[in-house]
C-alpha cells in the first residue's frame, strides 16, 4: 500500500485573550473532499503535534459546516473564509490558520464577534410589525425588488467582510460593510421602508458609511458573492438624499 | 400592571421555536432569559432549504387545509395527534403572513404573490419558498425581531451558554436550570417561572448526519435522565437525498425533486436487456414518482442499492438529476444548494447529475408533551423538534419548519399562563440552587481531570456506526438486540475518557465529554423502542426473522417486513429513565386519532383511487 499521504497544518493558537499567540503543526491523513473543519476534527480525535507532542485540542467556532451559519470563519493561508467549505484541494500547502484578528481572540481559533450583534441593533436591523399576531394580508412585492433582498439576506454574519476591510480595526469606529448593507435591506421592505430615514440617520453618525474607504475588499471576500459595493454605494447616495431632507425639513 | 410580579420564562435554544416563543413571551409581557450554544442567528434551523408548508392555494388547485392535515396524518402513518396537527394545518397560513410582513424574502410570481413548490407526499403545490434556503431566512426574520425586543428589555440573551440540566423545587416543579458559559466555562444557576426547552433534533448521535454539529440531543437526554418522558424516540428520519462526507452528510432538498429532478440509477433492462437509466421511483410509485415521502423513498434506494446491487458501488450512491432542467429556472429557484454541492463536491449539478445516498436527518419522537407543549415534568415545556409533536412516525418535507414556529406559538403563551397560574409552588431558594450548581460543578472538575486512554470523539465516531448499522432504513430484532449490548459497552468505556485539555477557559473538550454521555444515553432510548416495536410504520421498517434468525424473503426473493401493527402499537411510545440500571424503560400510550380513521399508505397510487 502506497504511504498514506499527510497535510500539513500550522496553526495559530493562543490560550485566551490576553496570552501570547505561538504556532503548532499538526499532520492529518489526506484524503479527497478533506475540508478545513473535518481537519480539525481529526486533530480532536488525536491531538499530537507534528513533532510528536500531546497537545489540547484546537478550539474553534462551528456549526452547520454547510457554509450557511457563518460560524467558522478564519483566516486561511491569508485569507478569511469559512473553513467548512476550504477544500484542502484548493489550498496551497502547508495550511496555515489564524484566528480572524479584527475581533478579540477568545481561544485559537475562537473569536467574539458580538460586535457585529450589536452593530445590528444601531441599524435597526428589523422591520417594525405591529407583532406576530395576525394583523391582514401583508402587502404584494415586487418581485425583482424581493430577489435584491434574497441576495442581501444571505449575510451570514461571519466577519469575513469586516476582517478584509482595512477600515475596521481600532484606528476606526466603523460598523462594517455586512451590518451597514444590512440597512439597504430593510430599507427594500415595504413595511421596512417606513423606518429607513432613522436607519439612514444611524448611517450618518460616527462609524457609519462615511467611514467606508471603499477599497472595495468587502465583495472581493464576501462568501455568499453579495455585491457589497454596490449596496453600500447605493446607501452612500440615500445616506446623502437623507441628509438634505434633514436640512431643507428643519 | 405596574406592580404586577414580572414573569421570567428561561428559553434553551435559539432556533424557529425557541425565538418564536420568546417573541410571543415578550408580547405577552413576560421576560426571556434565552439560553443558546451559538448566536441565536447561527441556530440549525438555518439548514432546512426547500420550504414551509401552508396552504395558500394561489395555484388554482382548489388546495384546502383539510388536505394538509390529511396528508400530514397519512404521511404520518397515523401515529400523530391528530387535533395537534389540525391545529398546526389551520395556523400555517397566518404564520406565513407573519414571516412575509417581517421580512421573508419567499420567492414570488411575476404578479408578487408567494410562489409555491411540490414537495413529498403532497399533490398540491403548497411549500412557500425563499429559494432553497427557507429556513436561513425564517430564522433571520425572528432573529431579528427577538434582536428589536432584546434593545426593549424584554429579552436577555446567553449566548455561548450550554444547557447543563434542570433544577426542581421540593415539590419537584421546574423552577429553574444550571448552565455553563462556553467561555469562561463558569456553572450558574438561574431560576425562573418557567422552562421551555427548543432544543432542537439529536442527529449527532449517529455522527455523520444532515444536523449542525450543535444537534447531539444533550439536553433532551439531560431532562429524560431527570425524570421527562420521551415519546417515539425510535422514529428517525432518514432523509433520502444527502450528499454523503466524512464530516458530515449535506442536505440535498426535496425541493430538486419538487422542481422536477430525478432520482435513478442504471441497470440492465429485463426486456431488453440493454442499459438504461432506471428512474425507479417512478417505476415504483407511480402515482407520485419522486415525491414520495422520504421514509418510502429511503427505502427504495436502500433496496436498489444494497439488495439489488444497482447503486454506484464503494461507495454506495445514486443519482439525483437536475441536468435536464433550464439552468436559468435552476438558479431562481435552487441557487444556495446547488453552489453547495458545486462547493462540497466540485461538480455543476446543473451539468452533472449528483451522486446522493440517504443520511440521518430528522427526529420525529422527542420530549413527550400535552397539545399545550407541556412535559410530564410541571414547569418543564418543550417545542420544536425536541418534542414528539405532529409528525407521527414519518414527518413530511417542509413541515418542520411549521412546526417548529407553530410550536413556539403554543409553548410561548402557555408558558405566560402556567407561570401566572399559582401553580409554580415556590421559588427555588438560594440552597437549592446553589446546591444544583455544585453538582454540576463537581461533575464538570471530574470529566476535565479525566485520564483514561479512550479520545472522546473517537468514541462519538463508534458510536455513530452502531447506530447507522444496526437502527437505520431497516431494523431487525437481532441487530437491535446486539445494538443495545454494544451501547453498554460504550457507556462503560465513556468512564475510561481522558481529556488532554484539563483547563478551565474554553475546554471545549471537557464539555464535548459530557455531551457525549447524555447522547450515549439517548442512543439506548431510541435502540430499545425500536427493538419492542414489533412492526412496520412510517420510518420504522423492521425485517421478519425466522426461527433461526435469518432473514425471510418472499418468492421474488425481497426481504419480508412486519406489517403495520395498529391493534398493538397505534399507540405512542413512552420511554423513562431507569437510573438504578441505566436502562430505559417502554411503555405506550393512547393518543388522539378519531378525526381520520386510520388507512394503509400507498403511494403507488393517488390518495382518493
Amino acid at each position: 500500500m502506497a504511504e498514506q499521504k499527510k497535510v500539513r497544518f500550522v496553526i495559530e493558537r493562543q490560550d485566551g485573550p490576553t496570552e501570547k499567540p505561538y504556532t503548532q503543526e499538526f499532520d492529518v491523513d489526506y484524503r479527497p473532499g478533506l475540508n478545513v473543519v473535518a481537519a480539525l476534527m481529526e486533530i480532536q480525535k488525536n491531538p499530537v503535534t507534528a513533532d510528536g507532542k500531546k497537545v489540547a485540542p484546537v478550539v474553534w467556532e462551528c456549526n452547520c459546516l454547510e457554509k450557511v451559519c457563518g460560524a467558522c470563519m478564519m483566516v486561511i493561508n491569508g485569507k478569511a473564509r469559512q473553513a467548512c467549505c476550504s477544500l484542502i484541494d484548493n489550498l496551497k500547502q502547508p495550511i496555515h490558520l489564524a484566528p480572524a484578528r479584527t475581533f478579540p481572540v477568545i481561544r485559537d481559533l475562537l473569536i467574539d464577534r458580538s460586535v457585529m450583534f450589536e452593530s445590528l441593533k444601531r441599524i435597526q436591523g428589523w422591520v417594525e410589525v405591529d407583532g406576530t399576531w395576525e394583523v391582514k394580508d401583508a402587502p404584494i412585492q415586487n418581485p425583482y425588488t424581493a430577489q435584491t433582498a434574497y441576495e442581501i439576506s444571505h449575510c451570514m454574519t461571519c466577519g469575513c467582510c469586516l476582517e478584509a476591510c482595512p477600515n475596521v480595526g481600532p484606528q476606526s469606529d466603523f460598523i462594517g460593510p455586512a451590518p451597514t448593507v444590512q440597512a439597504y435591506l430593510f430599507n427594500l421592505h415595504p413595511l421596512g421602508k417606513f423606518d429607513a430615514p432613522k436607519r439612514l440617520n444611524a448611517l450618518m453618525e460616527k462609524g457609519g458609511i462615511t467611514s467606508c474607504g471603499n477599497s472595495q475588499n468587502c465583495v472581493e471576500v464576501c462568501p455568499k458573492n453579495i455585491k457589497l459595493t454596490t449596496y453600500l454605494a447605493q446607501l452612500n447616495r440615500d445616506v446623502n438624499k437623507q441628509a438634505l431632507r434633514n436640512i431643507f425639513d428643519k | 400592571m405596574a406592580n404586577k410580579p414580572e414573569n421570567k420564562i428561561i428559553v434553551v435554544g435559539g432556533g424557529l421555536s425557541g425565538l418564536m416563543a420568546t417573541l410571543k413571551i415578550c408580547e405577552g409581557g413576560g421576560k426571556v432569559d434565552l439560553f443558546s450554544y451559538c448566536p441565536v442567528k447561527r441556530s440549525h434551523s438555518l439548514c432546512a432549504q426547500g420550504g414551509i408548508n401552508a396552504c395558500m392555494d394561489t395555484k388554482g388547485e382548489h388546495d384546502s387545509i383539510y388536505e394538509h392535515f390529511d396528508d400530514t396524518v397519512y404521511g404520518g402513518d397515523f401515529l400523530a395527534d391528530q387535533l395537534a396537527v389540525k391545529g398546526m394545518v389551520e395556523a400555517a397560513p397566518k404564520l406565513i403572513k407573519m414571516f412575509d410582513r417581517m421580512g421573508v424574502p419567499f420567492t414570488r410570481t411575476s404578479e408578487g404573490v408567494l410562489d409555491l413548490r411540490n414537495f413529498g407526499g403532497q399533490k398540491n403545490k403548497r411549500t412557500c419558498f425563499a429559494g432553497s434556503t427557507t429556513g436561513q431566512q425564517l430564522l433571520y426574520a425572528l432573529d431579528e425581531q427577538v434582536r428589536r425586543w432584546e434593545v426593549k428589555g424584554g429579552v436577555k440573551k446567553y449566548e455561548f451558554w450550554e444547557f447543563i440540566k434542570i433544577i426542581k423545587n421540593k415539590d419537584g416543579i421546574c423552577r429553574g436550570i444550571v448552565a455553563q458559559n462556553m467561555n469562561s466555562n463558569e456553572i450558574v444557576s438561574f431560576p425562573a417561572d418557567v422552562v421551555i426547552l427548543a432544543t432542537g433534533g439529536p442527529g449527532q448521535v449517529y455522527g455523520r448526519c444532515t444536523a449542525s454539529t450543535i444537534c447531539n440531543g444533550s439536553a433532551v437526554s439531560s431532562v429524560y435522565q431527570q425524570g421527562a418522558e420521551i415519546g417515539n424516540p425510535e422514529f428517525l428520519q432518514i432523509h433520502p437525498t444527502a450528499i454523503p462526507g466524512t464530516d458530515k452528510n449535506r442536505l440535498m432538498s426535496e425541493a430538486c425533486r419538487g422542481e422536477g429532478g430525478r432520482v435513478w440509477v442504471y441497470r440492465e433492462n429485463p426486456e431488453t436487456h440493454e442499459k438504461e437509466r432506471w428512474y425507479f421511483l417512478e417505476d415504483m410509485y407511480p402515482a407520485y414518482g419522486n415525491l414520495v415521502p422520504r421514509d418510502v423513498a429511503s427505502r427504495a434506494i436502500y433496496k436498489v442499492v444494497v439488495h439489488m446491487g444497482l447503486g454506484m458501488h464503494n461507495p454506495n450512491r445514486v443519482y439525483l438529476d437536475l441536468s435536464h432542467i433550464p439552468a436559468d429556472y435552476l438558479e431562481r429557484k435552487l441557487g444556495g444548494i446547488l453552489e453547495m454541492y458545486d462547493d462540497f463536491v466540485g461538480k455543476d449539478p446543473r451539468k452533472v447529475p449528483m451522486e446522493i445516498f440517504p443520511s440521518i436527518h430528522y427526529s420525529m419522537g422527542g420530549i413527550w408533551v400535552d397539545r399545550e407543549h407541556h412535559t410530564n415534568i410541571p414547569g418543564l415545556m418543550a417545542s420544536g423538534e425536541c418534542d414528539y409533536q405532529y409528525h407521527g412516525a414519518n414527518r413530511l418535507g417542509a413541515n418542520s419548519l411549521l412546526s417548529a414556529a407553530y410550536s413556539g406559538t403554543i409553548s410561548g403563551p402557555e408558558s405566560l399562563r402556567l407561570a401566572r397560574s399559582g401553580k409554580l409552588g415556590e421559588a427555588l431558594t438560594k440552597a437549592e440552587l446553589e446546591d444544583a450548581r455544585q453538582e454540576c460543578v463537581a461533575e464538570f472538575d471530574k470529566i476535565r481531570n479525566m485520564n483514561g486512554p479512550e479520545n472522546a470523539h473517537k468514541l462519538h465516531h463508534e458510536l455513530g456506526d452502531i447506530m447507522y448499522k444496526y437502527v437505520s432504513v431497516e431494523r431487525e430484532n437481532i441487530g437491535l438486540t446486539q445494538c443495545m449490548k454494544e451501547l453498554h459497552e460504550i457507556l462503560k468505556r465513556w468512564d475510561n475518557i481522558g481529556v488532554t485539555d484539563h483547563g478551565t477557559w474554553a475546554n471545549q473538550e471537557a464539555m464535548f465529554v459530557r455531551q457525549l454521555r447524555n447522547m450515549i444515553i439517548y442512543a439506548m432510548a431510541i435502540t430499545k423502542s425500536a427493538l419492542l416495536r414489533d412492526e412496520s410504520r412510517g420510518a420504522h421498517a423492521k425485517i421478519v426473522l425466522d426461527d433461526k434468525g435469518e432473514r425471510v424473503t418472499d418468492e421474488k426473493g425481497d426481504l419480508v417486513f412486519m406489517p403495520r401493527d395498529d391493534a398493538r402499537f397505534m399507540r405512542t411510545t413512552i420511554v423513562t429513565f431507569d437510573a438504578e440500571h441505566e436502562e430505559p424503560e417502554v411503555s405506550y400510550r393512547e393518543f388522539e386519532h378519531s378525526l381520520i380513521k386510520p388507512r394503509l399508505r400507498n403511494y403507488a397510487v393517488a390518495k382518493k383511487e
